[in-house]
């Protein structure tokens, strides 16, 4: 689902602590420790402890081996502030409470201590899943609106805005999904870049996407006359320019460039939107752009 | 006292039914509408029960693995609308498998025998499939509204088998619900001719539409005064809707900004979209804005004062923009917001909307790491500037007990207070104190609040708070708060109208899951996420309770490697009252105790 996303790997571990069993707690919910990085001796200076007298090694070794994801994000501050609230579930209520509130009144102060100013940035703790508690359809919204905190620009400024800083296209942990409209069908589509990873698997794409809608435009517009079921015929040869329709693609700076030129991966960080036109239309004065790889068509003088 | 609960077994030895009494009190029964004084009514005898159960009309399951289909439908012979919640409001933040269920399979299939005449059905986080819509299209020939709120599961094809096959559909609303783009043109769907439509919100669905097809849709019906559209339709196509529908009184504007295709550029005269909403002089609720242009904002000011509703929660805008738009807005009673309007912003607020009753912060940025830029300040401005504030919930990075008491004097008529201070364990940033006394007051002084959020630093003195003050709060949700059990204890001790509690990331163990065990049975669900609960107290207390559904359920991890079944490894307690046995429907990462 397009935005929704899980904040870290580190969440799930928060997850892992859930019985009484205090080793088990520490080392992860399956008794393995996840992908290890080894923790800089900075990283170690930094991290607030909590612990048993003479329990600080036992700690700080356990804890990283947990905490550190492969994505190496600096969780152990994060962690340990955390854990400093957490005592394991086997220590007696009494000394649960002094601890907790020994320790949580130090903390406060070390949190104040990291954060002294409030123009300063505080030190930011390791995402968890679902939190803030913000659904993630109100995520993302700060990309989708051309003013962002600032007075609003001249309208002839927010036009070309709007052309030229087009939404990209929309990244989620999991797909890329680019807007791909067809040339008479007044449905718009969204297709998954991650998903293909070549022209033909795109090309495929476009058929699998399309070919329905394409077929009930045709039968509307011949309605009453034909057989009563349109044959679906399959779109093909979008990308060397034998079939009705071409596929072409817009880059982030608004060109319109035919599919197919450039290596695969490069094509797919530059490409913001897919159009698929009918090809007796297409001239080489439509598209525009300065790549240098481009195909030159054979026939049409410029015109525009 | 719930619906569910009231499925007595009929007295034996009891007196023939009296027809006379029977028919009396069916006419009477008649017009109790209101769901507690039914389920009081039924409770009194035997005739009674049967005769509410005869007359009650619109069912609400409030959760619907409580009571299942056979049985209600068994009850209640003669329901027109049916109400039913599913997950819990903590599924919302990816805290619950996917696949966990609240299925709506079970329901239509049992309605479809059951109550033919059923005219309106509301979900609420539920899931279902083009399927169960097709079912309902064909089963219920009076069918009228169909409201969907947070469900997901089915694409468009299930749209335009209600569309089609609906005839006298009256209301379609789909409100935070995700919907599959099945290549679908559901909106062409709807049949030729005049429509009974009154109101068709589908502002959350993420795929295009025909626009051509919606204006002829509009067009043709009369009786439309609800419309909000998603971003996919632009500034321009909302003209054309406007123009056609100015009777229209509730209105989601759509992106509110130009289409991104580039040849519409050529057409740069800029309609008179201030005579357009001048037209439409019975609105009431805008909303939408989803990727507004903020210089076209000028346009709705014909509206603003006759507005009582507000929605800019997806508007981005800074707080000189936002200012002209809201000086004029002084009916406004509900206002939502994204905190890009900053302090500033709800200052202004407080200055023009005197009578304002709901007002929900939304956070552009939800990190835990920045800046905001609302805070202690505009929360203050409002409890002074909007006295008869009933609802509040406010996203912040920073917050006082200062300002909390404040409110809690200023808006004593508070009835829901959701405070989420979202970096986690904060102090009161001026004085670096727990936020217990805020909240303390909050409970104190406002003696109408039935929802509380809490959020912060918060030591178990917030929670014998909470416990010892709040006497109507029914929702309590608490997140990274407390010490000990105690704090948990204090709540299920006290809050004697307790019915949904909430809890994430807290010290709260099996001691306190103990001590709240003769309320579960009158209590809606207890939920319990990363705590410190134990599969062994929790069974514990499934034996123990055996109308208790306890569900355990495992976080999953997508890219891990398929882990053994650990016995004591879970990370979400769900439990609820149930009058059936454990359901079937439940995937793998769910252990039903």
């Amino acid at each position: 689902m397009a935005g929704d996303s899980r904040n870290g790997e580190a969440g799930a571990n928060f997850f892992g602590f859930m019985q009484g069993n205090s080793r088990d707690w520490l080392m992860g919910s399956d008794g393995s420790s996840r992908n290890v990085t080894a923790c800089s001796p900075e990283e170690r200076k930094l991290e607030l402890r909590l612990g048993p007298p003479g329990g600080e090694e036992f700690w700080s070794t356990k804890e990283h081996e947990k905490k550190i994801s492969s994505r190496g994000r600096d969780e152990a501050l994060a962690s340990s502030s955390y854990f400093s609230h957490m005592v394991p579930a086997q220590t007696s209520n009494n000394s649960l409470n002094n601890m907790n509130t020994g320790q949580k009144f130090s903390t406060a102060s070390t949190a104040k201590a990291s954060a002294p100013n409030v123009s300063q940035k505080r030190t930011a703790p390791a995402p968890v899943v679902g939190w803030p508690p913000i659904r993630s359809s109100r995520k993302n919204l700060s990309s989708s609106s051309t003013s962002n905190l600032k007075p609003p620009p001249k309208s002839q400024d927010v036009v070309s805005n709007k052309i030229s800083g087009e939404k990209p296209a929309e990244s989620t942990g999991k797909g890329l999904f680019v807007k791909i409209n067809m040339e008479g069908v007044p449905i718009g589509r969204k297709v998954d870049l991650k998903a293909c990873n070549s022209y033909e698997k795109l090309a495929s794409a476009v058929d699998e996407l399309f070919r329905g809608l394409l077929a009930a435009q045709r039968h509307t517009s011949h309605s009453g006359k034909e057989t009563k079921q349109e044959e679906e015929k399959p779109i093909s040869g979008v990308l060397d320019g034998t079939g009705e329709y071409t596929l072409v693609y817009e880059d982030n700076e608004g060109d319109r460039i035919l599919v197919g030129d450039v290596p695969w991966d490069m094509f797919v960080t530059t490409v913001k939107r897919l159009r698929v036109l009918k090809s007796s239309e297409l001239s080489a004065a439509n598209l525009g752009g300065n790549k240098q790889e481009k195909r030159s068509l054979e026939s049409g003088p410029s015109s525009r | 006292m719930a619906e569910e609960d009231g499925d007595h077994q009929p007295l034996r030895g009891s007196d023939p039914p009296d027809q006379v009494l029977d028919t009396v009190l069916e006419t009477v029964l008649q017009f109790l509408t209101c769901r507690q004084d039914r389920n009081s009514a039924s409770l009194v005898c035997q005739s009674w029960h049967r005769a509410e159960a005869l007359t009650r009309s619109e069912l609400f399951i409030g959760n619907c693995y409580a009571v299942s289909p056979a049985r209600a439908t068994a009850r209640f012979p003669r329901v027109e609308s049916i109400y039913i919640k599913g997950r819990p409001r903590f599924a919302d933040f990816n805290l619950m498998p996917r696949n966990w269920g609240a299925h709506f399979r079970p329901w239509v299939s049992a309605m479809s025998r059951a109550y033919p005449w059923l005219e309106k059905v509301y979900l609420k986080r539920m899931s279902l499939t083009n399927d169960d819509l097709a079912l309902l299209a064909d089963s219920f020939r009076q069918f009228k509204e169909l409201e969907l709120v947070f469900c997901e599961g089915f694409g468009t094809k299930g749209l335009s088998e209600i569309a089609s096959k609906c005839r006298q559909l009256r209301v379609l609303d789909l409100s935070d619900t995700e919907v599959i783009d099945d290549a679908m043109d559901w909106i062409s769907s709807f049949p030729e001719g005049e429509t009974p439509l009154e109101s068709l919100t589908f502002d959350c669905v993420e795929c295009e539409i025909n626009f051509e097809a919606l204006e002829g849709l509009v067009a043709r019906s009369p009786s439309l005064k609800k419309l909000r559209l998603n971003r996919y339709v632009s500034i321009r196509q909302l003209y054309q809707l406007l123009i056609k529908a100015p009777q229209l009184t509730h209105l989601g504007t759509g992106s509110f900004s130009q289409s991104e295709n580039i040849q519409h550029l050529d057409d740069n005269q800029d309609l008179d979209y201030h005579s357009a909403f001048a037209a439409c002089k019975s609105l009431v609720c805008l909303s939408g804005f989803k990727e507004v242009m903020p210089e076209y904002l000028p346009s709705i000011y014909p509206v603003c004062a006759n507005l009582t509703s507000l929605n800019f929660s997806y508007t981005n805008i800074n707080p000189q923009q936002f200012r002209s738009v809201i000086v004029h807005c002084h009916k406004l009673q509900n206002l939502w917001l994204l905190d890009t309007v900053c302090d500033e912003g709800l200052q202004a607020v407080a200055a023009s909307c005197k009578d304002l009753r709901e007002l929900r912060v939304f956070p552009v940025h939800p990190d835990e790491d920045i800046e905001g830029p609302v805070s202690e300040v505009g929360l203050q401005a409002i409890s002074e500037g909007c006295r008869k504030l009933q609802s509040i919930l406010y996203f912040c990075q920073r917050m006082t007990n200062e300002a909390v008491i404040a409110m809690s004097r200023n808006c004593p008529d508070l009835v829901v207070f959701r405070l989420c201070i979202m970096g986690r364990h904060q102090p009161d940033h001026v004085t670096r104190k727990p936020m217990d006394e805020g909240f303390g007051a909050i409970v104190k002084n406002c003696r109408k609040l039935t929802r509380l959020a809490v959020s912060g630093l918060l030591t178990d003195k917030a929670f014998s708070y909470i416990g010892q003050y709040g006497k109507l709060v029914r929702t309590l949700s608490v997140a990274f708060a407390g010490d000990s059990d105690m704090g948990l204890r204090y709540v299920l001790e006290g809050c004697p109208r307790l019915q949904k509690l909430e809890i994430r990331d807290s010290p709260f163990g099996d001691e306190a899951l103990w001590a709240g065990a003769h309320r579960y049975y009158n209590m809606r669900f207890l939920w319990m996420s990363s705590c410190r609960v134990s599969r062994l107290g929790c069974q514990e207390i499934a034996r123990s309770m055996p109308h208790l559904v306890v569900e355990l359920l495992r976080y999953e991890e997508e890219d891990a490697p398929f882990v053994e079944e650990d016995n004591n490894n879970f990370s979400v307690l769900y439990m609820y009252r149930s009058l059936e046995q454990t359901r079937n429907d439940a995937p793998e990462s769910v252990t039903i105790l």
